[in-house]
């Protein structure tokens, strides 16, 4: 699975982050000044992922999943299953790491 | 007759009213359909308000993949009068035939009022009827009507004169330079937040001092858009 971060960009007023920070100060005394809220896609891919793989998910990436007007794409990293069973094994214990 | 095409996506709201401002307007309303490659001959493009594909992704964003806007594109692009309306005016923008982007309105809100606007340049296809500085009441209804621009293509537009309409007493959703509607460098292209198909038919539009909902600015764009078309011809 490859998993791209798309947020708006910095210098933009970001509406729903100012409205999500508003709840967040109406449960009570926080510690958080800062809400931006942005977007996570997962792709999944039929077989390995190869750098043309890679390459075709940059360009979708940077000309759909993003709109660079008002949008920087701010990762693009894999996730393997491995990574996505270790995370049901530590809800299922408990733990965090 | 002069055709005018409006184009219908998957979850557009406002295609029929368009067409029905068109044939308001003394020309005939082709509807046209997202995934069609096909703008059947029409003379001008309309892109209606509404929600396409659930604005889903971004506002516009999928529906500027649709397969006739390749063809709305080229057609723009040798000169074809388009004008884009609210989410049309999304759609243009995310296809890049117009500059800039279109984000959440900046009190977070959707909001809907009958908006005052002025005609800052009446240069385009879409606004030839109109003169400078002359006023105008449409509705606006919208969630992510904020214009946004870089100070460059802002500069730009301002220095070029390509800011056709400007928000007047309220900026309704935050947009830089209360812009409410921008056209390209030639003039044919054309988008706009508000609606001016919800101002074209008295007892339908906007409150005016002379009666209830009688307000029928809106209609001049259409005609304009014929205008343009016959001197063509």
């Amino acid at each position: 699975m490859i998993v791209v971060e798309v947020m708006p960009k910095p210098e933009l007023l970001d509406p729903a982050g100012k409205a999500t920070l508003g709840a967040i100060n109406r449960l009570g005394p926080s510690a958080i000044e800062g809400v931006r809220i942005g977007k996570r896609f997962e792709l999944t891919v039929d077989g390995p992922v190869t750098d043309a793989v890679l390459a075709e998910v940059r360009t979708l990436a940077e000309d759909l999943l993003s709109n660079a007007v008002i949008e920087d794409v701010v990762s693009i990293h894999l996730r393997s299953s491995e990574d996505l069973l270790d995370e049901l094994d530590e809800g299922a214990s408990g733990e965090t790491r | 007759m002069t055709r005018i095409g409006v184009v219908t996506f998957p979850g557009s709201l406002d295609d029929r009213d368009a067409q029905r401002a068109v044939r308001i307007a003394g020309a005939e309303a082709v509807p046209l359909w997202h995934a069609d490659h096909d703008l059947q001959g029409v003379d001008a493009v309309v892109l209606p308000g509404g929600f396409s594909y659930g604005d889903y992704l971004r506002c516009g964003a999928i529906a500027a993949q649709a397969a006739i806007m390749r063809e709305v594109v080229d057609a723009a692009n040798a000169g074809m009068p388009v004008l884009g309306i609210c989410n049309g005016f999304q759609i243009l923008v995310e296809a890049q035939l117009l500059p800039g982007g279109l984000i959440r309105n900046d009190h977070g809100s959707f909001i809907c009022r009958d908006q005052r606007l002025r005609v800052e340049h009446a240069d385009t296809a879409w606004t030839n009827d109109f003169a400078v500085g002359e006023e105008l009441v449409i509705p606006l209804k919208n969630g992510e009507g904020g214009y946004i621009a870089t100070d460059e293509t802002l500069r730009e537009l301002e220095g070029e004169g390509r800011v056709v309409f400007r928000y007047l007493d309220v900026n309704p959703n935050g947009s830089m330079n209360d812009i409410a509607g921008v056209t390209n460098a030639r003039g044919n292209v054309v988008g706009l937040m508000p609606h001016p198909e919800h101002a074209v038919e008295p007892g339908f539009g906007p409150d005016t001092d002379a009666a209830m909902r009688s307000g029928v600015d809106g209609l001049r764009l259409f005609k304009s858009a014929l205008t343009s078309l016959l001197a063509r011809a």
